[in-house]
């Protein structure tokens, strides 16, 4: 079991033919993922990585049955590519690209939602499923398959947490990097109790960041809902108010959005909350010993 | 990316956004002339610098004669203007902002962003004008009016008249009060703005409405489609060890601690930061030298770090993904040959290849580099390094 993908799932790839979309998904099929054929308009017919290469995303999904596209567009053509996987039946789109205009993803992500189709980024590693399926740009290897569930808006930290947790001894079921950008696709509240009903899944890390407040409101969901042991990470308790910390999202406006309120309220919530990114890894072997 | 007041009223005036008339001035003689042209008997002399309590700290003045325009001019150019916003340092002001006064009869507060939670803009008044708004948030959330604006439909009078009845307008005005907001909205969409902030928002003695003041900031993932924005970005606004390190594509931002900081990815360069705190130092900066992570790169981020006499040791924690640790590690030695490091490198390399990594920095033998194990071990290093330990 896991969350959202496995090894049966069918993939394309939006932007297959480029350079950043030929090179990852190489690295996916690689890992085992079956990415069955991939969308770059104008190359319809052709064949790349072994794979039928489509005009358009629907023509994919119908000769392929792929549920899962993951976009590798450019910026500025990424809420097009988005709203076009939606319109095809895509029902999960895993948006890697980084930099896409916050109004344009506004619209594509109401649009995906209108058109029942999850996302997940933009801005992000993207998912994976240990030993089944990487939908993605994270080193594979790093995850072992194990029973913790991992939800981060960091891609460097989400690898350095799930290298801990192997560490330790443990594992990963699925790890899903959400993004750090102003308007990302699911979050914490939805992929919580996503974990919480996976049999596999024992405990589950969540790194969060400084910017937004969805960290309070998977406090308060965790609070409600979630029996599972949760460890959590909050980067940016030394960031200065005001100034963005790289990912686009990762802001603390006037009072709002710090570290602090969200340990604060995260802890109130029964989870157990770092203060050094260092100690994920120990976290879950405690939280993991006491089930 | 943000903008000054007078730029903001240039955007406000296209999309006809009333707002007092005036001119920008960098000298005190023209600052007179910009009064002459406008006429009246009272001008506003205002500092023009990226942020907000600029009236507080003394840098906007009100003028009766224009040989008074002329002497505050002269006293705030060049002045170094003090607001919360600032910093203690303050910031030099180069330019003033000449307008005519303006028959004020009420002052509100109206401001437009994205409500991240909603994933819509939000368009907020108050009645509160003139205060800041967080303050007003935070005592009297109450008088805050707030209505969301779904993209799909945009704004609608029915949103200006909550808002307007919110603020207990006359009937009479609510027209009024509308046009003004529902221009401002489109101001918003039109500039991928992030954020519009008008306080105060005045309503005149013949019952108009006026943005006295303006502040606009604006999304930088869009501004590759944003000319007009683009070109009034002020960079002697902005840190030039942020500028320059923006053109080779490293995400730089000063901080005042003395442990430097070359992480790779936004949310490791933060932990690293927060577990140099947490083992007792203080980080020196935020530093994400992004995917690549090469030779040139790391020079360079060695380079801006070290800009900062403060640094008194450096922290290199990359974690190797699909960027190669043993690369990185041939980065970092190539890097010392480029640029003269003269701190202690307290390297961590975890991830793909990192043992061919370790075993690459303990042959080349450079004494300033000191190898890490993992990230609470880096951390301790180049905290104890830092003290000269």
């Amino acid at each position: 079991m896991s969350i959202l993908v496995n090894k049966d799932t069918k993939v394309i790839v939006q932007g297959f033919t480029g350079k950043e979309g030929s090179f990852h998904a190489e690295q996916c099929m690689a890992y085992g993922t079956k990415i069955v054929g991939g969308v770059t308009p104008g190359k319809g017919g052709q064949e790349h990585l072994g794979q039928p290469v489509f005009n358009t995303v629907s023509e994919a999904v119908a000769a392929t049955g792929a549920t899962v596209s993951m976009i590798f567009v450019p910026p500025a053509f990424v809420s097009d590519a988005v709203m076009e996987a939606a319109d095809a039946g895509i029902t999960l789109a895993v948006i890697i690209t980084e930099g896409a205009p916050v109004k344009d993803m506004m619209y594509a992500k109401a649009y995906a939602t209108k058109k029942d189709m999850m996302t997940i980024g933009p801005n992000c590693p993207g998912i994976i499923t240990a030993d089944e399926c990487k939908i993605g740009i994270m080193p594979g290897f790093i995850f072992k398959k194990g029973n913790v569930g991992l939800i981060s808006k960091s891609g460097t930290l989400t690898y350095e947490s799930a290298n801990q947790v192997v560490k330790e001894g443990f594992g990963i079921t699925t790890a899903v990097g959400i993004g750090g950008d102003p308007i990302i696709g699911l979050s914490y509240k939805q992929l919580l109790p996503m974990f919480e009903a996976d049999p596999e899944t024992h405990a589950i890390v969540m790194i969060g960041e400084i910017g937004g407040d969805l960290e309070i409101q998977a406090a308060a969901y965790i609070k409600e809902h979630i029996t599972k042991p949760v460890v959590a990470f909050i980067a940016g308790q030394t960031a200065p108010a005001g100034k963005r910390m790289g990912h686009a999202g990762a802001i603390i406006s006037g009072s709002a959005g710090t570290a602090q309120e969200k340990m604060a309220a995260l802890e109130a919530a029964g989870v157990k909350v770092v203060v050094s990114p260092a100690d994920i890894g120990k976290a879950v072997a405690e939280v993991m010993a006491k089930l | 990316m943000n903008i000054h007041e007078y730029q903001a009223k240039e955007l406000f005036k296209k999309y006809n956004v009333p707002t007092p008339r005036g001119h920008i001035a960098f000298t005190p003689d023209e600052a007179v002339k910009a009064a002459q042209e406008l006429g009246g008997s009272i001008w506003v002399v205002k500092a023009q610098i990226h942020a907000g309590g600029r009236g507080l700290g003394g840098g906007v003045k009100l003028a009766r004669s224009t040989e008074e325009v002329r002497s505050i001019a002269k006293e705030i150019l060049g002045m170094q203007l003090v607001t919360h916003q600032t910093g203690p340092e303050g910031k030099l002001v180069q330019k003033v902002y000449i307008e005519e006064g303006a028959d004020i009869k009420k002052e509100y507060y109206l401001g437009l962003l994205l409500d991240r939670a909603l994933e819509m803009p939000i368009m907020m008044a108050s009645t509160e004008g003139g205060m800041a708004i967080e303050d007003v948030a935070h005592n009297t959330p109450e008088k805050i009016i707030k209505v969301s604006i779904d993209p799909l439909i945009g704004f609608q009078s029915f949103h200006g008249r909550k808002l307007a009845f919110g603020l207990g307008l006359p009937t009479e005005e609510i027209n009024n009060f509308i046009k003004f907001a529902s221009a401002l909205y489109k101001v918003y969409m039109d500039h991928d703005a992030e954020m519009i902030e008008i306080n105060p928002l005045v309503k005149t003695g013949d019952g108009k409405f006026l943005a006295l003041d303006a502040k606009m900031g604006f999304d930088n993932n869009a501004l590759y489609r944003q000319n007009q924005v683009n070109e009034m970005r002020d960079l002697t606004e902005e840190e030039p060890t942020e500028i320059e390190a923006d053109k080779y594509g490293l995400s730089y931002i000063k901080l005042d601690g003395n442990v430097g900081c070359m992480v790779n990815g936004a949310g490791l360069a933060m932990g690293t930061m927060d577990t140099i705190n947490y083992e007792g130092g203080k980080p020196a900066n935020f530093l994400d030298v992004g995917g690549s992570a090469s030779a040139e790169t790391v020079a360079k981020g060695f380079d801006i770090i070290l800009k900062d006499p403060n640094v008194k040791a450096i922290f290199v924690n990359i974690f190797g993904g699909i960027v190669r640790c043993d690369r990185v590690a041939n980065g970092i030695i190539e890097a010392t040959k480029i640029t003269n490091v003269n701190v202690p490198v307290i390297v961590r390399l975890d991830g793909t290849n990192a043992i061919e990594a370790a075993e690459i920095l303990n042959n080349a033998g450079i004494v300033n580099i000191i190898a890490a194990t993992d990230l609470a071990d880096g951390a301790r290093k180049a905290v104890a390094a830092a003290k000269g330990e």
